[in-house]
Protein backbone atom coordinates (compact mmCIF):
# COMPACT_ATOMS: atom_id res chain seq x y z
CA UNK A 1 0.00 0.00 0.00
CA UNK A 2 1.30 3.24 -0.99
CA UNK A 3 -0.54 5.30 1.99
CA UNK A 4 1.10 6.07 5.20
CA UNK A 5 0.58 3.40 7.51
CA UNK A 6 -1.43 4.83 10.43
CA UNK A 7 -0.81 1.69 12.49
CA UNK A 8 2.20 -0.74 11.96
CA UNK A 9 2.35 -3.54 14.23
CA UNK A 10 4.93 -6.76 13.50
CA UNK A 11 5.55 -9.39 15.03
CA UNK A 12 3.29 -9.26 17.73
CA UNK A 13 3.67 -12.19 20.73
CA UNK A 14 2.07 -12.22 23.59
CA UNK A 15 2.52 -14.75 26.44
CA UNK A 16 -0.27 -15.46 29.60
CA UNK A 17 1.39 -17.54 31.28
CA UNK A 18 1.77 -20.75 29.81
CA UNK A 19 -1.13 -19.62 27.29
CA UNK A 20 0.23 -18.65 24.09
CA UNK A 21 -2.34 -15.96 22.82
CA UNK A 22 -0.85 -14.14 20.04
CA UNK A 23 1.40 -15.96 17.54
CA UNK A 24 2.97 -13.35 15.40
CA UNK A 25 1.01 -10.86 14.29
CA UNK A 26 1.50 -8.57 11.34
CA UNK A 27 -0.81 -5.23 11.46
CA UNK A 28 -0.41 -2.51 9.10
CA UNK A 29 -3.46 -0.10 8.73
CA UNK A 30 -3.01 2.91 6.29
CA UNK A 31 -4.93 5.64 7.07
CA UNK A 32 -8.39 6.23 6.71
CA UNK A 33 -8.94 2.80 6.37
CA UNK A 34 -11.52 0.49 7.79
CA UNK A 35 -10.21 -2.97 8.75
CA UNK A 36 -12.57 -5.14 9.87
CA UNK A 37 -11.43 -8.02 12.19
CA UNK A 38 -13.28 -11.41 12.34
CA UNK A 39 -12.44 -14.55 14.16
CA UNK A 40 -13.88 -17.77 16.35
CA UNK A 41 -13.67 -16.73 20.08
CA UNK A 42 -10.54 -16.79 21.56
CA UNK A 43 -8.21 -16.63 18.16
CA UNK A 44 -6.91 -13.47 19.94
CA UNK A 45 -8.77 -10.39 18.51
CA UNK A 46 -9.45 -8.36 21.52
CA UNK A 47 -6.00 -8.92 22.75
CA UNK A 48 -4.29 -7.38 19.34
CA UNK A 49 -6.57 -4.71 19.96
CA UNK A 50 -5.84 -4.28 23.55
CA UNK A 51 -1.58 -4.65 22.46
CA UNK A 52 -2.52 -1.19 20.32
CA UNK A 53 -2.95 0.59 22.91
CA UNK A 54 -1.20 -0.48 25.70
CA UNK A 55 -3.37 -1.93 27.52
CA UNK A 56 -2.19 -5.49 27.10
CA UNK A 57 2.05 -5.46 27.66
CA UNK A 58 2.81 -7.34 24.36
CA UNK A 59 5.94 -10.16 24.97
CA UNK A 60 7.32 -9.54 21.78
CA UNK A 61 7.53 -7.59 18.92
CA UNK A 62 6.79 -3.63 17.60
CA UNK A 63 3.92 -1.39 17.51
CA UNK A 64 4.01 1.91 15.57
CA UNK A 65 1.19 4.08 15.88
CA UNK A 66 0.73 7.59 13.74
CA UNK A 67 4.67 7.29 14.11
CA UNK A 68 5.46 7.22 17.70
CA UNK A 69 7.13 3.86 19.05
CA UNK A 70 4.06 2.25 21.42
CA UNK A 71 6.87 0.13 22.62
CA UNK A 72 9.26 2.42 23.77
CA UNK A 73 9.91 2.54 27.64
CA UNK A 74 10.68 6.28 26.86
CA UNK A 75 7.80 7.10 25.29
CA UNK A 76 4.99 8.79 27.55
CA UNK A 77 2.24 6.50 26.60
CA UNK A 78 -0.32 8.40 28.46
CA UNK A 79 -0.12 10.74 25.62
CA UNK A 80 0.32 8.52 22.80
CA UNK A 81 -2.89 7.27 23.90
CA UNK A 82 -4.98 10.16 23.48
CA UNK A 83 -4.51 9.49 19.76
CA UNK A 84 -6.22 5.74 20.13
CA UNK A 85 -9.65 5.66 20.80
CA UNK A 86 -11.13 2.53 22.29
CA UNK A 87 -14.61 1.29 22.46
CA UNK A 88 -15.42 -1.45 24.48
CA UNK A 89 -18.05 -4.06 24.31
CA UNK A 90 -19.65 -2.79 28.26
CA UNK A 91 -19.47 0.47 27.05
CA UNK A 92 -17.62 0.90 30.29
CA UNK A 93 -18.96 4.59 30.86
CA UNK A 94 -18.25 6.20 34.77
CA UNK A 95 -21.41 5.33 36.04
CA UNK A 96 -21.08 8.31 38.86
CA UNK A 97 -20.76 10.97 35.91
CA UNK A 98 -23.40 12.53 33.25
CA UNK A 99 -22.50 11.76 29.71
CA UNK A 100 -21.08 15.45 29.56
CA UNK A 101 -18.53 14.65 32.28
CA UNK A 102 -17.66 11.12 30.81
CA UNK A 103 -16.58 12.75 27.51
CA UNK A 104 -14.52 15.69 29.61
CA UNK A 105 -12.73 14.12 31.86
CA UNK A 106 -9.64 13.30 29.60
CA UNK A 107 -10.19 16.59 27.90
CA UNK A 108 -9.38 18.35 31.14
CA UNK A 109 -6.79 16.17 32.79
CA UNK A 110 -4.83 15.28 29.72
CA UNK A 111 -5.70 17.21 27.20
CA UNK A 112 -5.54 19.86 29.58
CA UNK A 113 -8.11 22.13 28.50
CA UNK A 114 -10.21 24.26 31.24
CA UNK A 115 -13.12 23.34 32.22
CA UNK A 116 -15.11 26.05 29.63
CA UNK A 117 -13.16 24.29 27.13
CA UNK A 118 -14.13 20.86 27.65
CA UNK A 119 -17.40 21.36 27.60
CA UNK A 120 -17.76 23.06 24.42
CA UNK A 121 -15.98 20.03 23.09
CA UNK A 122 -17.83 17.63 24.95
CA UNK A 123 -20.87 19.12 23.51
CA UNK A 124 -19.84 19.10 19.99
CA UNK A 125 -18.44 15.22 20.60
CA UNK A 126 -21.98 14.18 21.62
CA UNK A 127 -23.60 16.06 19.10
CA UNK A 128 -21.86 13.75 16.57
CA UNK A 129 -23.55 10.91 17.98
CA UNK A 130 -26.45 12.41 18.00
CA UNK A 131 -27.10 12.89 21.79
CA UNK A 132 -26.74 16.59 22.48
CA UNK A 133 -29.73 16.53 24.33
CA UNK A 134 -28.32 13.72 26.63
CA UNK A 135 -25.48 16.00 28.19
CA UNK A 136 -26.68 15.97 31.83
CA UNK A 137 -28.21 12.29 32.07
CA UNK A 138 -26.08 9.58 33.80
CA UNK A 139 -25.56 6.24 31.92
CA UNK A 140 -27.70 4.93 34.23
CA UNK A 141 -30.69 6.75 32.26
CA UNK A 142 -29.33 6.00 28.90
CA UNK A 143 -30.59 3.30 26.87
CA UNK A 144 -27.75 0.51 26.06
CA UNK A 145 -27.45 2.26 22.39
CA UNK A 146 -26.86 6.06 23.92
CA UNK A 147 -24.24 4.60 26.31
CA UNK A 148 -22.41 3.09 23.69
CA UNK A 149 -22.30 6.51 21.52
CA UNK A 150 -21.54 8.33 24.84
CA UNK A 151 -18.47 5.95 24.84
CA UNK A 152 -17.88 6.64 21.07
CA UNK A 153 -17.97 10.24 21.98
CA UNK A 154 -15.69 10.09 25.01
CA UNK A 155 -13.11 9.00 22.61
CA UNK A 156 -13.66 11.03 19.56
CA UNK A 157 -13.89 14.44 21.70
CA UNK A 158 -10.08 13.71 21.63
CA UNK A 159 -9.64 13.86 18.09
CA UNK A 160 -7.44 10.75 17.94
CA UNK A 161 -5.96 9.38 14.61
CA UNK A 162 -7.35 5.70 14.74
CA UNK A 163 -10.36 3.99 17.03
CA UNK A 164 -10.38 0.72 18.16
CA UNK A 165 -14.11 -1.10 18.03
CA UNK A 166 -13.48 -4.43 20.46
CA UNK A 167 -17.43 -5.91 19.43
CA UNK A 168 -19.35 -2.19 20.09
CA UNK A 169 -22.52 -4.04 19.34
CA UNK A 170 -22.75 -7.13 20.76
CA UNK A 171 -24.22 -5.92 24.36
CA UNK A 172 -26.45 -4.29 22.64
CA UNK A 173 -29.79 -5.07 21.86
CA UNK A 174 -30.46 -6.14 18.00
CA UNK A 175 -32.60 -2.75 17.61
CA UNK A 176 -30.35 -0.84 19.51
CA UNK A 177 -27.66 -2.01 17.00
CA UNK A 178 -28.19 0.42 14.51
CA UNK A 179 -28.17 3.67 15.89
CA UNK A 180 -24.10 2.91 17.04
CA UNK A 181 -23.37 1.14 13.50
CA UNK A 182 -24.71 4.53 11.86
CA UNK A 183 -22.54 6.75 14.44
CA UNK A 184 -19.49 4.47 12.88
CA UNK A 185 -20.22 4.76 9.56
CA UNK A 186 -20.76 8.43 9.41
CA UNK A 187 -17.04 8.16 11.54
CA UNK A 188 -16.15 6.44 8.74
CA UNK A 189 -16.99 8.99 6.47
CA UNK A 190 -15.69 11.88 8.36
CA UNK A 191 -12.02 9.98 7.59
CA UNK A 192 -11.26 8.41 10.73
CA UNK A 193 -9.03 5.19 10.71
CA UNK A 194 -11.11 2.30 12.59
CA UNK A 195 -9.96 -1.11 13.55
CA UNK A 196 -13.13 -2.78 14.14
CA UNK A 197 -13.83 -6.34 15.90
CA UNK A 198 -17.54 -7.32 15.79
CA UNK A 199 -19.56 -10.44 13.68
CA UNK A 200 -21.58 -7.44 12.16
CA UNK A 201 -21.09 -8.82 8.91
CA UNK A 202 -23.51 -6.55 7.04
CA UNK A 203 -21.82 -3.54 8.50
CA UNK A 204 -18.45 -5.04 6.49
CA UNK A 205 -19.33 -5.91 3.53
CA UNK A 206 -20.48 -2.31 3.05
CA UNK A 207 -18.51 -0.30 4.71
CA UNK A 208 -14.89 -2.02 5.65
CA UNK A 209 -12.17 -1.38 3.32
CA UNK A 210 -10.63 -4.49 4.08
CA UNK A 211 -11.34 -8.27 6.29
CA UNK A 212 -8.87 -10.06 8.93
CA UNK A 213 -9.48 -13.33 9.42
CA UNK A 214 -7.83 -14.66 12.91
CA UNK A 215 -7.39 -17.92 14.25
CA UNK A 216 -5.28 -19.30 17.13
CA UNK A 217 -3.24 -16.17 17.48
CA UNK A 218 -2.44 -15.85 13.74
CA UNK A 219 -3.45 -13.76 10.95
CA UNK A 220 -5.00 -16.83 8.63
CA UNK A 221 -6.03 -14.26 5.80
CA UNK A 222 -7.06 -10.96 4.71
CA UNK A 223 -9.00 -8.97 1.95
CA UNK A 224 -11.30 -7.12 0.71
CA UNK A 225 -14.32 -7.80 2.24
CA UNK A 226 -16.20 -9.53 -0.98
CA UNK A 227 -13.58 -11.68 -1.73
CA UNK A 228 -13.01 -12.76 2.06
CA UNK A 229 -16.90 -13.71 2.33
CA UNK A 230 -17.15 -14.96 -1.27
CA UNK A 231 -14.13 -16.63 -2.24
CA UNK A 232 -12.42 -17.45 1.00
CA UNK A 233 -8.64 -19.10 0.20
CA UNK A 234 -8.75 -21.20 3.75
CA UNK A 235 -10.36 -24.11 4.78
CA UNK A 236 -10.68 -22.72 8.78
CA UNK A 237 -12.17 -19.07 7.11
CA UNK A 238 -14.67 -20.92 5.53
CA UNK A 239 -15.55 -22.70 8.23
CA UNK A 240 -15.86 -19.84 10.29
CA UNK A 241 -18.33 -17.14 8.18
CA UNK A 242 -20.38 -20.37 7.22
CA UNK A 243 -21.04 -20.60 10.91
CA UNK A 244 -21.58 -17.18 11.26
CA UNK A 245 -23.90 -16.67 8.21
CA UNK A 246 -25.80 -19.38 9.46
CA UNK A 247 -27.19 -17.28 12.54
CA UNK B 1 -40.39 6.31 100.88
CA UNK B 2 -42.25 4.15 98.02
CA UNK B 3 -39.65 1.56 95.79
CA UNK B 4 -40.07 3.76 92.96
CA UNK B 5 -38.81 7.16 95.13
CA UNK B 6 -35.79 4.71 96.26
CA UNK B 7 -35.18 4.26 92.94
CA UNK B 8 -35.34 7.66 91.60
CA UNK B 9 -33.82 8.80 94.25
CA UNK B 10 -30.70 6.23 93.65
CA UNK B 11 -30.09 6.60 90.00
CA UNK B 12 -31.71 10.07 89.07
CA UNK B 13 -30.79 11.83 92.37
CA UNK B 14 -31.12 15.58 91.20
CA UNK B 15 -28.51 17.04 94.07
CA UNK B 16 -25.79 14.53 92.97
CA UNK B 17 -26.40 15.13 89.52
CA UNK B 18 -26.23 18.80 89.22
CA UNK B 19 -23.33 18.53 91.42
CA UNK B 20 -21.46 16.40 89.11
CA UNK B 21 -22.89 17.88 85.82
CA UNK B 22 -19.68 19.91 84.98
CA UNK B 23 -17.83 16.58 85.24
CA UNK B 24 -19.89 14.95 82.79
CA UNK B 25 -19.93 17.87 80.54
CA UNK B 26 -15.52 17.87 80.64
CA UNK B 27 -16.06 14.43 80.02
CA UNK B 28 -17.99 15.27 76.96
CA UNK B 29 -15.59 17.65 75.77
CA UNK B 30 -12.70 14.73 76.20
CA UNK B 31 -14.57 12.25 74.16
CA UNK B 32 -15.37 14.38 71.70
CA UNK B 33 -12.07 15.63 70.72
CA UNK B 34 -10.97 11.68 71.33
CA UNK B 35 -13.81 10.94 68.84
CA UNK B 36 -12.77 13.37 66.38
CA UNK B 37 -9.14 12.69 66.40
CA UNK B 38 -10.12 8.95 65.71
CA UNK B 39 -11.98 9.68 63.17
CA UNK B 40 -10.11 11.68 60.69
CA UNK B 41 -6.66 9.85 61.94
CA UNK B 42 -7.91 6.57 61.25
CA UNK B 43 -9.63 6.98 58.46
CA UNK B 44 -7.28 8.82 56.82
CA UNK B 45 -4.61 6.43 57.45
CA UNK B 46 -6.87 4.02 56.29
CA UNK B 47 -7.49 5.42 53.08
CA UNK B 48 -3.86 6.25 52.56
CA UNK B 49 -3.39 2.79 53.40
CA UNK B 50 -5.77 1.39 50.55
CA UNK B 51 -4.25 3.78 48.01
CA UNK B 52 -0.87 2.66 48.51
CA UNK B 53 -1.98 -0.80 48.34
CA UNK B 54 -3.49 -0.34 45.22
CA UNK B 55 0.07 0.46 43.77
CA UNK B 56 0.68 -3.50 43.95
CA UNK B 57 4.14 -2.91 45.61
CA UNK B 58 4.65 -6.99 46.60
CA UNK B 59 6.49 -6.26 49.81
CA UNK B 60 4.75 -2.65 50.80
CA UNK B 61 1.27 -4.93 50.30
CA UNK B 62 2.41 -8.00 52.30
CA UNK B 63 3.39 -5.26 55.29
CA UNK B 64 -0.06 -3.23 54.97
CA UNK B 65 -1.58 -6.71 55.06
CA UNK B 66 0.33 -8.00 58.03
CA UNK B 67 -0.56 -4.48 60.02
CA UNK B 68 -3.95 -4.41 59.18
CA UNK B 69 -4.60 -8.15 60.16
CA UNK B 70 -2.53 -7.32 63.64
CA UNK B 71 -4.73 -4.55 64.48
CA UNK B 72 -8.42 -6.29 63.27
CA UNK B 73 -6.93 -9.08 65.44
CA UNK B 74 -5.87 -7.45 68.93
CA UNK B 75 -8.72 -6.27 71.20
CA UNK B 76 -8.63 -2.38 71.78
CA UNK B 77 -7.51 -2.60 75.28
CA UNK B 78 -4.83 -4.41 74.62
CA UNK B 79 -3.18 -2.13 72.41
CA UNK B 80 -4.09 0.89 74.87
CA UNK B 81 -2.19 -0.90 77.45
CA UNK B 82 0.71 -1.59 75.37
CA UNK B 83 1.02 1.53 74.07
CA UNK B 84 0.73 3.17 77.48
CA UNK B 85 2.45 1.06 79.77
CA UNK B 86 4.66 -1.15 77.28
CA UNK B 87 6.38 2.47 75.15
CA UNK B 88 7.95 3.65 77.86
CA UNK B 89 10.31 0.83 78.42
CA UNK B 90 11.26 1.99 75.11
CA UNK B 91 11.67 5.54 76.57
CA UNK B 92 8.38 6.49 74.71
CA UNK B 93 5.92 7.74 77.04
CA UNK B 94 2.35 8.63 75.76
CA UNK B 95 -0.16 10.36 78.14
CA UNK B 96 -3.17 8.32 78.28
CA UNK B 97 -5.27 10.68 76.08
CA UNK B 98 -2.79 10.46 73.42
CA UNK B 99 -2.17 6.59 73.80
CA UNK B 100 -6.19 6.11 73.63
CA UNK B 101 -6.58 8.34 70.42
CA UNK B 102 -3.32 6.19 68.80
CA UNK B 103 -4.99 3.10 69.60
CA UNK B 104 -8.34 3.26 68.34
CA UNK B 105 -7.15 4.93 65.27
CA UNK B 106 -4.49 2.27 64.80
CA UNK B 107 -8.11 -0.23 65.16
CA UNK B 108 -10.09 1.97 62.33
CA UNK B 109 -6.71 2.30 59.89
CA UNK B 110 -7.03 -1.46 60.09
CA UNK B 111 -10.84 -1.96 59.65
CA UNK B 112 -11.26 1.14 57.11
CA UNK B 113 -8.55 -0.42 55.10
CA UNK B 114 -9.82 -3.41 54.62
CA UNK B 115 -13.37 -1.28 53.49
CA UNK B 116 -11.71 1.25 51.36
CA UNK B 117 -9.74 -1.68 49.46
CA UNK B 118 -12.94 -3.96 49.17
CA UNK B 119 -14.29 -1.19 47.12
CA UNK B 120 -11.35 -0.08 44.92
CA UNK B 121 -10.98 -3.78 44.25
CA UNK B 122 -15.03 -3.88 43.83
CA UNK B 123 -15.18 -1.81 40.97
CA UNK B 124 -15.35 -3.39 37.31
CA UNK B 125 -11.92 -3.33 35.51
CA UNK B 126 -13.51 -1.94 32.55
CA UNK B 127 -13.86 1.33 34.34
CA UNK B 128 -9.76 1.40 34.75
CA UNK B 129 -9.02 0.58 30.96
CA UNK B 130 -11.82 2.83 29.85
CA UNK B 131 -9.85 5.55 31.56
CA UNK B 132 -6.28 4.85 30.78
CA UNK B 133 -7.55 4.20 27.44
CA UNK B 134 -7.79 7.94 27.11
CA UNK B 135 -4.93 9.08 28.47
CA UNK B 136 -5.28 9.02 32.40
CA UNK B 137 -2.30 7.69 34.54
CA UNK B 138 -2.96 5.30 37.23
CA UNK B 139 -3.60 8.56 39.87
CA UNK B 140 -5.62 10.23 37.85
CA UNK B 141 -7.94 7.00 37.07
CA UNK B 142 -7.50 6.33 40.83
CA UNK B 143 -8.45 9.68 42.18
CA UNK B 144 -10.98 11.03 39.29
CA UNK B 145 -12.90 6.92 38.30
CA UNK B 146 -12.29 4.38 41.00
CA UNK B 147 -12.57 6.12 43.84
CA UNK B 148 -15.50 7.83 44.00
CA UNK B 149 -17.55 4.69 42.70
CA UNK B 150 -15.49 2.48 45.49
CA UNK B 151 -16.41 5.39 48.28
CA UNK B 152 -19.65 4.83 47.41
CA UNK B 153 -19.94 0.92 48.43
CA UNK B 154 -18.03 1.68 51.63
CA UNK B 155 -20.11 4.12 53.02
CA UNK B 156 -22.77 1.37 55.05
CA UNK B 157 -19.74 -0.48 56.43
CA UNK B 158 -17.24 2.56 57.10
CA UNK B 159 -20.27 4.20 58.97
CA UNK B 160 -20.88 1.02 60.95
CA UNK B 161 -17.24 0.55 62.02
CA UNK B 162 -16.29 4.22 63.31
CA UNK B 163 -19.28 4.20 65.28
CA UNK B 164 -18.25 0.94 67.15
CA UNK B 165 -15.04 2.03 67.32
CA UNK B 166 -15.45 5.33 68.43
CA UNK B 167 -17.27 4.54 71.15
CA UNK B 168 -13.89 2.49 72.17
CA UNK B 169 -13.09 5.74 73.95
CA UNK B 170 -14.28 4.78 76.80
CA UNK B 171 -11.75 2.20 77.09
CA UNK B 172 -9.61 5.21 78.27
CA UNK B 173 -10.86 5.03 81.97
CA UNK B 174 -8.36 2.55 82.10
CA UNK B 175 -5.31 4.65 81.37
CA UNK B 176 -6.65 7.37 83.41
CA UNK B 177 -8.94 9.87 80.62
CA UNK B 178 -11.46 12.17 81.77
CA UNK B 179 -13.43 11.07 79.37
CA UNK B 180 -16.84 10.27 80.14
CA UNK B 181 -17.15 6.91 81.16
CA UNK B 182 -14.01 7.94 83.33
CA UNK B 183 -15.79 11.33 84.68
CA UNK B 184 -18.75 9.47 85.52
CA UNK B 185 -17.49 6.67 87.33
CA UNK B 186 -15.25 8.63 89.72
CA UNK B 187 -18.00 10.88 90.42
CA UNK B 188 -19.97 7.73 91.39
CA UNK B 189 -17.83 6.58 93.82
CA UNK B 190 -17.33 10.15 94.83
CA UNK B 191 -20.99 10.30 95.90
CA UNK B 192 -21.36 6.52 96.46
CA UNK B 193 -24.84 6.92 93.83
CA UNK B 194 -25.15 5.98 90.59
CA UNK B 195 -26.65 9.01 89.13
CA UNK B 196 -23.65 10.32 87.55
CA UNK B 197 -23.33 6.69 85.51
CA UNK B 198 -26.86 7.67 84.07
CA UNK B 199 -25.58 10.68 83.19
CA UNK B 200 -22.69 9.41 81.22
CA UNK B 201 -25.11 6.99 79.54
CA UNK B 202 -27.23 10.20 78.75
CA UNK B 203 -24.40 11.63 77.31
CA UNK B 204 -23.51 8.71 75.13
CA UNK B 205 -26.75 9.00 73.55
CA UNK B 206 -26.59 12.51 72.88
CA UNK B 207 -23.14 12.07 70.87
CA UNK B 208 -23.88 9.24 69.31
CA UNK B 209 -27.64 9.34 68.32
CA UNK B 210 -27.35 11.85 65.99
CA UNK B 211 -24.07 10.76 64.32
CA UNK B 212 -26.30 7.08 63.60
CA UNK B 213 -29.12 8.91 62.38
CA UNK B 214 -26.68 11.26 60.28
CA UNK B 215 -24.98 7.57 58.93
CA UNK B 216 -28.46 5.88 57.77
CA UNK B 217 -29.08 9.26 56.14
CA UNK B 218 -26.36 9.05 54.10
CA UNK B 219 -26.34 5.41 53.06
CA UNK B 220 -29.76 5.62 51.81
CA UNK B 221 -28.88 9.09 49.74
CA UNK B 222 -25.84 7.09 47.93
CA UNK B 223 -27.92 3.56 47.88
CA UNK B 224 -30.50 5.65 45.72
CA UNK B 225 -27.75 7.04 43.09
CA UNK B 226 -26.56 3.92 42.00
N1 LIG C 1 -5.73 -11.37 31.08
C1 LIG C 1 -5.69 -12.63 30.61
N2 LIG C 1 -5.11 -13.62 31.32
C2 LIG C 1 -5.06 -14.88 30.86
N3 LIG C 1 -5.57 -15.27 29.68
C3 LIG C 1 -6.17 -14.34 28.91
C4 LIG C 1 -6.27 -12.98 29.34
N4 LIG C 1 -6.91 -12.27 28.39
C5 LIG C 1 -7.21 -13.16 27.41
N5 LIG C 1 -6.76 -14.39 27.71
C6 LIG C 1 -6.89 -15.60 26.87
O1 LIG C 1 -6.35 -15.30 25.62
C7 LIG C 1 -7.10 -15.94 24.59
C8 LIG C 1 -7.52 -14.90 23.58
O2 LIG C 1 -8.44 -14.03 24.18
P1 LIG C 1 -9.11 -12.82 23.43
O3 LIG C 1 -10.01 -12.15 24.38
O4 LIG C 1 -8.09 -11.98 22.76
O5 LIG C 1 -9.96 -13.57 22.31
P2 LIG C 1 -11.06 -12.99 21.34
O6 LIG C 1 -10.66 -13.39 19.97
O7 LIG C 1 -11.26 -11.55 21.59
O8 LIG C 1 -12.32 -13.83 21.74
P3 LIG C 1 -13.88 -13.38 21.87
O9 LIG C 1 -14.45 -13.45 20.49
O10 LIG C 1 -14.45 -14.42 22.76
O11 LIG C 1 -13.90 -12.02 22.47
C9 LIG C 1 -8.23 -16.63 25.28
O12 LIG C 1 -7.89 -18.00 25.41
C10 LIG C 1 -8.33 -15.99 26.62
O13 LIG C 1 -8.79 -16.89 27.58
MG1 LIG D 1 -12.82 -10.40 22.42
Amino acid sequence: MATLSIVDARAIHKHFGALHVLKGVDLKVAERELVFVIGPSGSGKSTLLRCLNRLEEPSSGSIVVDGIDMLDPRTDINHARQRIGMVFQSFNLYPHMTALGNVTLALRKVAGKSRAEADRLGHAALERVGLADRAEHTPGQLSGGQQQRVAIARSIALEPRVMLFDEPTSALDPELVGSVLEVMRSLRESGMTMIVVSHEMGFARNAADRVVFMDDGLIVEQGAPAEIFEHPAHDRTRAFIGQIQRH
Amino acid sequence: MSTWDRFVDTFFNGKVMAKYLPDILSGMVVTIELAVLIVITGLGAGLALALIRSLAIRPLNWLIVFTVDLFRALPPLVIIVLIYFGLPYADLSFSGFVSTWLSLALVLMAFSEEIFWAGITSVHKGQWEASRSTGLSFGQTLMNVVLPQALRLTIPPLTNRTIAITKGTALGTVVAVTEILGEASSAMSNSYNPSPLMMGAAAYLVLFLPVVVLARRLERKFAWKR
